[in-house]
């Protein structure tokens, strides 16, 4: 009954330093895959449905990742219902990433967010009660998820794949006319001037793919930085967006000694939040040091979440927070609204005119919902963007430009070839398929508005 | 007063391009059928240029040909003149055009239907349509109403009115309510579809003068001859051999430009008295003037109109400015010196339907039994209208004997293409195919096109069994010349020499031919000196063997594809599927595919409006619907 479709990977556990991750694989070609890229530690053949030590290697470098536990476990009865393989790993982020774009270069393609759990009920595997769980991961995706990883696109990344875009497109234009009108007065498409423009068109690809550093990976997400004094409640904030106790709270300033970073799913949104050690001054040699991370931290957010203690008037270290995080997109947090209001939201207002103001009591568990609305607002509006400079923070990315370069390369040596040109269409035609794919722009029937836009045709 | 004047199954209206292949196919396919016409010297008329065929087109005719349509046989018979454009680029795109006599076209395609069993054709104004409401108390087609009060009964009606249904004329300054060519407008039934809620739109076209030869001097021309070597449209057709007629080309130059730039305000197309949207890719020269100043000529050529007559078709030069400035931009142009012409050109506007009102079937989706076909569905060209309306026949017998409807798919023909754009994405202009339009143009070959479309149609009872064994006995050939081809070797002694000539590097060990073949350079007919076993075999077959071979790689590639888009594009949808109350599709969604009702899931994602998560929905809520059956 279920549509067979592509090989999808994906790294199937959240992100996070340490423990065990997991990269897995569903569809016809994971089996495929797996025995080109695992080398059993034994020597012997891969025995389905055992797991097994061996190492995962680069079959084109002959490079190893790294080593890892793995299992094949063929189709029929696996969560997905088809072959699916599930490579752990240390659980670096590097060798995770690493491990799953050798998956992709390999044939497999990105999993959209919910395809896993999707495959698994139309292939009969998931519980029909929860056929409205899966739409709404499926909707999530495209809705929230996808609109606002569009919006957090670095300008000038998708400015430069618009560019390349325009440049094949201007290729298919000539393509296109040249097939469809062969008997109007227009410049003859000719190979060389085809081979030039696919040349230069790859090399744009390529460079942009290489601006990609697997060593410095970034986690995706928006940074989210929440700063106040101590004992003012980020603990608890962290606590009631995560929805358990991950930061130690107690009501002695300075109990959070190290930044603690979470990843975090709100409403589609990915974020990556960090609750930090405050930024008093400290005699204390180990609090001096989380104090700097606090402070690096902050600097490179893209949100920060000021927390005031509400029920007491603003003192030196609230003034010394508020000198160094003007200028930061800011969402502040009159907190501790339960113990009585003596810092009121006017006089805030004031010092930060435009400001999103929240009152909160976050010590009850109350008010994180309202936290949530506030920041999913500001980004859905477009006030909080991610900073990353022009580097490809997502693998995602990485696999769609070394496809586009690997349809560029296949047409340009047909183009050498002289064949046909509506043979060599299809190739080109596909790489800018991929590129739009990144930037979320669907492109297809635009080349026919341009032949009629650029070209006096006609009868 | 009205009047009983018979009852058919199928009832066309209109006898163009489109109505005539309606008829055809409903007649050959069992049905009593009648097909009425305003004019009947007006069956099959070219009231535009004189040409059958072109890139995208010449696919269409051969798969027109290749269900059991008419067109080919008819261009075969009455061209005076064949080209096969693109032959310096690959086989796919290869398209066959030809001149055709349009008097003879005309008087032969007349003749088809007047000798055709079961069909039986008349004069007379359709003003409006019969409306009954069935059992079920939905609304379903009873005939048509004739202006002198004739009443047709009919169980299907289709709809085939091209530009004469609310039509106007444009010629500079004036304007009056016409069909094309003088012929009188149907403006009563424009008027009533739009009282019976059918939502219609208004587009326009053009066309240029028609002058006398002798007023013209082709020394001042290029000329452009037919083929040495013709090939035809119709696959029952297997040579062709004529003295055929030239075609000349001229161009404008910078006065044809001012004279014409300063009669812009004297243009009916500038002057805002024409409301319908004109297609792009025939735009009027007043239009290529304006929109593209810095170019200094325009090419035009000069096509015959018939060989019993001196007109001549001034192609690349329509226009809807006043005749006395049409005369002096004529007369700018080298070779148009002395032009007398015979008939002005002109703009003309006329009424049509919003096709994606339509089912894939192109029956009107609130009356049951109303198909509709050609410039009627937005589309332009012969080419368009006659494959659209072979498919409205074929579906109104369908839906009469209850059965499944014929929808071709847009990995087996252009004819699928152009109907699946026209009736899930609609149009904003007059719809031309374009080969740029189909996603799998290497499968859609004009020299296959019988075998992507005999056997299916055979099946349904069109193709007759003298076609399809025809197509059996060309498949053989072609199967057997191919595996031969792929099992002969030849020796590095034998082709050498051959490959030498070619441009080819040598071989040093014995290579099958097919191999060979599979160089860009080498040809079927270059190996015929290192074939001595070959049998002579019809040029189509040839076509047809060496595409095979030299493209199995590409068209492997393209064909899986087309698995993967099929598997989405056989995943049928319920008829009776509640859109309205499917949780997670998101409005626009909603409202789309409720108002559209696709047939597949392939479908409702070309559908504007509902996106990938829309469809990933569908398919959880059809799984869900499966289990709790």
């Amino acid at each position: 009954m279920a549509i067979k479709e592509d090989t999808i990977a994906a790294i199937s556990t959240a992100f996070g330093e340490g423990g065990i991750g997991i990269v897995r694989m569903s569809g016809e070609e994971a089996g495929r895959i797996f025995s080109e890229i695992f080398v059993p530690a034994s020597g012997k053949e891969i025995v389905s449905r055992m797991l097994t030590y061996g190492s995962i290697r680069d079959p084109e470098t002959e490079e190893v990742i790294d080593e890892v536990l793995s299992v094949f476990m063929p189709a029929p009865h696996t969560y997905t219902t088809e072959d699916v393989v599930e490579i752990d790993c240390h659980g670096s982020v590097v060798s995770l990433r690493r491990i799953l774009e050798l998956c992709y270069k390999m044939g497999a393609r990105p999993a959209e967010r919910g395809e896993f759990t999707k495959r698994a009920f139309l292939g009969g595997r998931i519980d029909l009660s929860q056929a409205e769980a899966v739409i709404d991961v499926i909707r999530a995706k495209t809705d929230l998820g996808f609109d606002v990883a569009m919006k957090q696109l670095d300008g000038s990344f998708s400015e430069k794949i618009r560019e390349i875009m325009n440049e094949i497109l201007d290729i298919l234009v000539d393509i296109a006319v040249n097939i469809d009108y062969p008997d109007e007065d227009i410049e003859v498409l000719v190979y060389e001037k085809m081979e030039k423009a696919l040349t230069r068109a790859k090399e744009k690809v390529d460079a942009l793919a290489a601006s990609q550093d697997t060593g410095r990976l970034i986690k995706e997400g928006l940074k989210v930085s929440i700063i106040g004094k101590p004992n003012v409640g980020k603990s608890s904030l962290m606590n009631a967006l995560l929805g358990e106790s991950r930061a130690i709270v107690t009501s002695v300033p300075g109990t959070t000694r190290d930044t603690i970073e979470e990843s975090y799913d709100l409403r589609g949104i990915p974020l990556r939040i960090t609750d930090t050690a405050g930024i008093r001054d400290a005699s204390d040699e180990i609090e001096r040091i989380g104090i700097e991370k606090s402070k690096d931290s902050f600097n490179r957010a893209d949100l920060v979440i000021f927390m005031i203690d509400a029920s007491r008037d603003l003192d030196e270290e609230d003034e010394e927070i508020m000198s160094v995080i003007a200028g930061k997109k800011l969402l502040i947090l009159l907190n501790k609204q339960d113990l009585g209001t003596v810092v009121s939201r006017e006089k805030i207002e004031n010092r930060f005119p435009g400001c999103v103001i929240c009152e909160t009591s976050l010590g009850h568990g109350a008010d994180a919902g309202a936290v949530e609305d506030a920041v999913y607002d500001m980004v859905m509006q477009g006030d909080v963007k991610q900073s990353e400079s022009l580097v490809v923070t997502n693998a995602r990315h990485a696999d769609l430009l070394r496809r586009a370069s690997s349809q560029l390369g296949d047409a340009i040596a047909m183009t050498r070839l002289s064949e046909p040109l509506e043979v060599i269409e299809i190739d080109i035609d596909q790489s800018r398929q991929y590129l739009g794919e990144i930037i979320g722009e669907e492109a297809t029937g635009d080349i026919i508005d341009e032949v009629f836009a650029r070209f006096c045709l006609g009868k | 007063m009205s009047y009983e004047m018979g009852k058919y199954d199928i009832v066309v209206v209109g006898a163009g391009h489109a109505g005539c292949e309606a008829a055809l196919a409903s007649a050959r396919m069992g049905m009593s059928t009648l097909i009425l016409a305003t004019d009947l010297s007006s069956v099959a008329m070219m009231p535009c240029n004189p040409a059958i065929g072109g890139t995208g087109k010449g696919h269409l005719v051969h798969e027109i040909d290749a269900l059991g349509g008419q067109m080919g046989i008819n261009i075969d018979k009455t061209f005076i003149q064949s080209r096969m454009l693109n032959t310096a680029k690959g086989p796919a795109v290869h398209s066959l055009r030809a001149q055709a006599d349009k008097t003879e076209y005309h008087l032969e395609m007349k003749r088809t239907l007047e000798q055709q069993d079961g069909l039986d054709l008349k004069q007379g104004e359709v003003v409006d349509i019969i409306v009954e409401k069935n059992e079920d108390g939905a609304d379903e087609i009873g005939g048509v109403l004739l202006r002198t009060g004739a009443i047709y009964r009919a169980r299907a009606v289709i709809l085939c009115t091209g530009t004469f249904l609310g039509g106007k004329i444009f010629i500079g300054e004036s304007v009056y309510e016409s069909g094309p060519s003088g012929m009188s407008p149907a403006t009563v039934l424009a008027e009533n579809l739009r009282k019976r809620g059918l939502p219609m739109r208004r587009f326009k076209t053009g066309t240029p003068a028609r002058a006398l030869a002798s007023s013209l001097d082709y020394s001042k021309m290029q000329k452009q001859a037919g083929d040495e070597t013709i090939s035809p449209f119709s696959f029952m057709t297997d040579s062709l051999s004529k003295d055929q007629e030239d075609c000349w080309l001229t161009y404008t130059n910078e006065e044809t430009h001012t004279v014409i730039r300063n009669n812009f305000s004297r243009s009916a197309l500038f002057g805002g008295k024409i409301v319908g949207t004109g297609p792009r890719y025939c735009p009027s020269i007043e239009d290529k003037v304006k929109r593209f100043a810095d170019r200094k000529r325009h090419q035009l050529f000069v096509e015959p109109e018939g060989l019993h007559t001196e007109e001549m078709y001034i192609q690349g030069m329509s226009t809807s400015l006043p005749e006395d400035v049409q005369e002096e931009f004529y007369r700018t142009i080298e070779g148009l010196e002395n032009i007398k012409i015979t008939r002005p050109g002109y703009a003309i506007e006329y009424d049509c339907i919003d096709p994606t009102a339509l089912k894939t079937n192109l029956e009107y989706r609130e009356i049951r039994g109303l198909f509709c076909a050609g410039q009627f569905n937005g589309s332009s060209g012969y080419e368009e209208a006659a494959a659209q309306g072979l498919m409205a026949g074929i579906n109104a017998v369908l839906a009469l004997k209850h059965e499944k409807s014929f929808v071709l798919g847009r990995n087996e023909a252009y004819i699928g293409v152009l109907i699946d754009d026209l009736v899930l994405k609609g149009t904003n202009e007059p719809y031309r195919i374009m080969t740029s339009r189909a996603e799998y143009r290497l499968l859609l070959r004009q020299d296959n096109a019988d075998e992507r479309l005999t056997e299916k149609s055979y099946r349904i009872g069109l193709a007759s069994k003298e076609r399809y064994d025809r197509y059996l006995a060309m498949k053989e050939m072609t199967e057997k010349e191919t595996e031969r081809l792929e099992t002969t070797k030849v020796s590095p002694a034998a082709v050498n020499p051959i490959l030498e000539a070619c441009g080819s590097t040598p071989i040093s060990g014995s290579v099958s031919l097919a191999d060979l073949m599979r160089r860009p350079q080498v040809g079927y007919e270059d190996l015929a000196p290192a074939d001595p076993a070959r049998e002579e075999l019809p040029p189509r077959i040839k076509t047809r063997v060496e595409v095979g071979i030299k493209y199995s790689g590409y068209i492997e590639k393209q064909q899986q594809r087309v698995d993967k888009f099929k598997r989405m594009e056989e995943r049928a949808l319920p008829e009776d599927l509640d859109y309205e109350n499917i949780d997670g599709l998101r409005i626009e969604a909603r409202q789309k595919l409720a108002a559209m009702r696709p047939d597949t899931l392939g479908q409702a994602g070309r559908i504007s409006g509902v996106s990938p998560a829309d469809i990933n929905v569908l398919l959880i809520h059809l799984e869900r619907m499966r289990r709790s059956r």
